[in-house]
């Protein structure tokens, strides 16, 4: 790609005179912060955005991509960095979806099963064929992206930030099968904010900054830190956060004996721990297990089957998200597209969401336009989300920014519980810290912080006691961080181990 | 603002576009194509009496439009307005049979009780689509709205057949309500409607409403993302429906002022099809309140249009229903956005 400019219809210059040469066979990483113009240069590759400028070459001859479909025609594909599939579908239907195999003149059922596992099965993402989409946790959705990609017959793969979801182990297994794209002659553009398994996984990168090109080279010329000075423009010190030197409060969530059965299988089963205030416990565990609907019936989405949940000593089980919400619970959602924001709004209306109808934004029943855009100007600035202005649609923003909007509005409640879903994913390096940092501030103030998360990394870093759920139960705790290695903790998230009852109980006898 | 400029010029040349497939169509089908096609386009401004045709349609129209907007932010897809216009209607016609003489009291009562009837007719749908529906279930939705529909026309035909009938008419419609009950016309000699007013205070307040107040935030945040709106504490069936209530409040207070300010009686023999209308309007109005009127304006014309045309020339008004579908369909079409998005870039690019 030759000096690609990219100015979006509201005036943002995303992408200015870039160049971004990949050479085949090479799998390729596109580092940058959050709204740097990774997305829209992947966009414009994919033919989903038009550049206003420049050229793109694919194995020396110029080509002219003015949509997906000639994208595809020549062999690109791409992962999106939000998920594209269709949730009321099954896995097999989605991954066909267009190219359907046909049989006279209705879909080949069979046949679609039969690829789609076949596929899966040869390039190591193995997936459960009739399951519906939107009954999927998240990591499995990504390899249903993947494989969908696969399907088309794709030659140059374009996976935006894709490991943002994924688990260690996960990630292992997607490298592993990248890997093996790669000696079977594929070519792959890989954007991530990660930047070990840049080390890890990439042959080489390109940098931007601001919609610039900053730097490329070889991976294995440059340290991460260097990297990290080429996406900001400043070096940034490794994160060091502050461990818990207060005696943790009173207990503030208490979740005693919950399940919750779907389909007859207990999706939950036994649930029991307590964060007390001054705190961050930590779930850990393979995405699927449990988490999700847990997080769920903690807000009020989800009703537990049985089981009890309180806060402060006062039962809410099974109350509205809005009567939750006013006892002081916040939550970032890990699926910040269906409930995190809405896009089609404004960020000043995504930031009032939860408080809209508070004395400060309304009188009577109307609302405080005046004070609602202060809010916003406010809460941009100290969460440095990246726009042009409060009423600018969150739909434009970068993942990043998405993000912050939530982070925003979720830290701004002052909660007493907190309930961070995957706090920090898509965030780039200095956001990552910041969120993490202010999570450690909210724990210092005294909140109660449950962090799920399927970074082990973050979890070691942040947590004061860990929880580990497989298959819907609580498998492990620890309450002393230090004896714990992400190795153990990976054992027990696998289900290859599994602590006695009575040390799992320490999680609710603490 | 750039988007707003963007999608009326889109609008525009939509518009524009559909004038010029139309007369493409007249040349075809008249022997006079340039009489028939002046007539179309210009003709609702000849006489001052078709001017009143004109702003007379439009009413119901914009009132039905801003019924549709308010229920369409909220994403459900209702088309219930026609049925809630028509027992609008109705309450406002027996109340002004049965209630006493009064000036100005007489006709408040009226209207208010057009409006009260239709956001009665309002509750049911509302109700079903809040508890009996699937969330989303958008079928679901227009189809109970298809319904009450019928049941709202057939309801209205059977109490004025029955019990308040003009046996002296030559056709099924009640008496005329007593005076006291009129709404002032805006000019008596054309007979103009005095609610050409009202419809435009009301698309102000509605879209005050939508945008300036707690209950229309949250009917806009249901509509754009159901998942969001509960996971932040919005009371996700209790939006579903008031937004229906309200848009019926509307709806049947159009009913009241058809029968207060112009007709003076209740005579809707058949469906007037106000349910689609005002889905076309929405439509064109990108569910916009502010922009209701003007769409509202702009349909009524073509039906006036068109019925001009057709007295006029060897064009049917049929025309003016095609032209209208045409319209509509670009205005929704995305290519059209697209098209004209590219061309604006290559222009910046070039200006580089
Ligand atoms: N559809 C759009 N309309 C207007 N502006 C947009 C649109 N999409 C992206 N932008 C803007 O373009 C810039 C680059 O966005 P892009 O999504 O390419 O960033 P990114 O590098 O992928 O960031 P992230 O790491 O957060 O995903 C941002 O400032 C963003 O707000
Ligand atoms: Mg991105």
């Amino acid at each position: 790609m030759c000096g690609i400019t990219k100015v979006y219809p509201n005036g943002v210059v995303a992408n200015r005179n870039i160049n971004l040469n990949v050479e085949k066979g090479e799998i390729h990483a596109l580092l940058g912060e959050n709204g740097a113009g990774k997305s829209t240069l992947m966009k414009i590759l994919y033919g989903i955005e038009r550049a206003d400028a420049g050229k793109i070459f694919l194995e020396g001859k110029e080509v002219h991509i003015a949509s997906p479909l000639d994208a595809i025609r020549l062999k690109i594909g791409m992962v999106h960095q939000e998920f594209m599939l269709i949730p009321s579908l099954s896995v097999a239907e989605n991954c066909v979806l267009g190219i359907e195999p046909r049989r006279g003149l209705s879909i080949d059922r069979s046949k679609a099963i039969e690829l789609t596992e076949r596929f899966g099965a040869e390039f190591g993402l193995p997936v459960s064929h009739n399951e519906i989409v939107a009954e999927l946790p998240v990591g499995m959705r990504q390899r249903v992206e993947i494989l969908k990609v696969l399907l088309r017959g794709a030659e140059l793969l374009i996976l935006d930030e894709p490991t943002a979801v994924l688990t260690p182990l996960e990630t292992e297994e997607l490298f592993a099968a990248l890997k093996t794209l790669v000696t079977r002659g594929k070519t792959i553009i890989f954007v991530t904010h990660k930047l070990k398994e840049v080390k890890q996984l990439a042959d080489r990168f390109t940098v931007l900054r601001d919609g610039s090109n900053v730097g490329n080279g070889l991976v294995s010329e440059v340290s991460e830190a260097e990297l990290v000075r080429m996406m900001v423009g400043r070096a940034i010190e490794v994160d060091v956060y502050k461990k818990r030197t207060t005696k943790p409060g009173a207990e503030v969530l208490t979740v005693k004996g919950v399940f919750y059965i779907r389909d007859g299988r207990n999706v939950l089963q036994n649930v029991s721990f307590k964060v007390r205030s001054g705190e961050i416990v930590a779930i850990a565990g393979v995405e699927g297990n449990g988490q999700a609907e847990l997080v769920d019936i903690l807000v009020g989405l989800r009703k537990a089957t049985r089981g009890k949940i309180f806060l402060n000593d006062k039962e809410y089980t099974n109350a509205p998200p809005k009567e939750i919400r006013s006892q002081g619970v916040a939550c970032i959602p890990a699926d910040r597209i269906g409930r995190g924001v809405a896009m089609r709004a404004s960020i000043e209306e995504n930031l009032i969401a939860d408080r809209y109808f508070k004395r400060e934004f309304s009188r009577w029943w109307g609302l405080n336009k005046k004070a609602i855009r202060e809010h916003a100007k406010n809460l941009m600035h100290v969460f440095a989300i990246r726009a042009i202005a409060p009423s600018t649609l969150v739909g434009s923003l970068s993942g990043g920014n998405i993000q912050r909007v939530v982070v925003a509005r979720e830290l701004s409640a002052g909660p007493q519980l907190l309930i961070a879903d995957q706090p920090t994913r898509g965030l780039d390096v200095a956001a990552t810290k910041f969120v993490r940092q202010r999570l450690i501030d909210e724990r210092d103030r005294g909140a109660a912080i449950l962090l799920v998360s399927t970074d082990l990394e973050e979890i070691m870093q942040l947590a004061d006691r860990i929880i580990v759920m497989y298959k819907g139960s609580i498998v492990a705790h620890f309450a002393d961080i230090e004896s714990v290695t992400p190795e153990l903790l990976g054992q027990y998230m696998l289900g290859v181990e599994r602590q006695s009852e009575k040390e799992a109980e320490g999680a609710w006898n603490c | 603002m750039r988007s707003n400029v963007f999608e009326l010029v889109r609008t525009l040349v939509a518009v524009f576009l559909s004038l010029l497939i139309v007369f493409i169509f007249i040349v075809i089908v008249s022997k006079d194509p340039v009489r028939a096609y002046r007539l179309f386009l210009i003709g609702p401004f000849a006489r001052i009496s078709r001017l009143a045709e004109w702003l007379n349609q439009s009413i119901p129209l914009l009132f039905a439009g801003l019924a549709v907007a308010i229920v369409f932010q909220a994403n459900q897809f209702s088309i219930g307005a026609e049925g809630q216009f028509l027992i609008g209607a109705l309450g406002a016609t027996m109340v002004a049979l049965s209630f006493p003489e009064v000036d100005v009291i007489h006709l408040l009562v009226a209207i208010l009780a057009g409006m009260l009837c239709g956001a009665l007719w309002g509750v049911i749908p509302g109700l079903l689509s809040a508890y009996g529906l699937k969330e989303g279930d958008n079928l679901g939705v227009l189809v109970v709205s298809l319904m009450m529909n019928f049941i709202g026309f057939y309801t209205a035909y059977y109490t004025i057949n029955n019990h308040f009938r003009d046996i002296y008419a030559g056709f099924m419609a009640s008496p005329f309500i007593p005076s006291t009950s009129y709404l002032p016309f805006l000019s008596a000699r054309y007979r103009i409607n005095g609610g050409l007013v009202i419809a435009f205070i009301i698309a102000g307040l509605v879209w005050y409403f939508l945008y300036r107040t707690k209950w229309g935030y949250e009917i806009r945040m249901v509509g754009t993302n159901i998942g969001f709106a509960s996971f932040n504490g919005i009371n996700v069936k209790r939006v579903i429906i008031y937004s229906n209530v309200i848009s019926a409040a509307v709806a049947g207070l159009a009913g009241a002022i058809e029968v207060t300010g112009l007709h003076h009686r209740y005579l809707w023999q058949s469906m007037p099809g106000y349910g689609f209308d005002g889905v076309i309007i929405a439509l064109i109005a990108r569910n916009n309140p502010a922009l209701v009127p003007l769409s509202a304006l702009f349909v009524a014309y073509l039906r006036t249009g068109g019925r001009v045309m057709e007295r006029g020339s060897d064009v049917s008004a049929e025309m003016a229903m095609v032209l209208e579908s045409i319209i509509v369909l670009l205005v929704t079409a995305e290519a059209l956005l697209n098209l004209w998005q590219r061309k604006r870039l290559k222009r910046k690019v070039s200006q580089r």
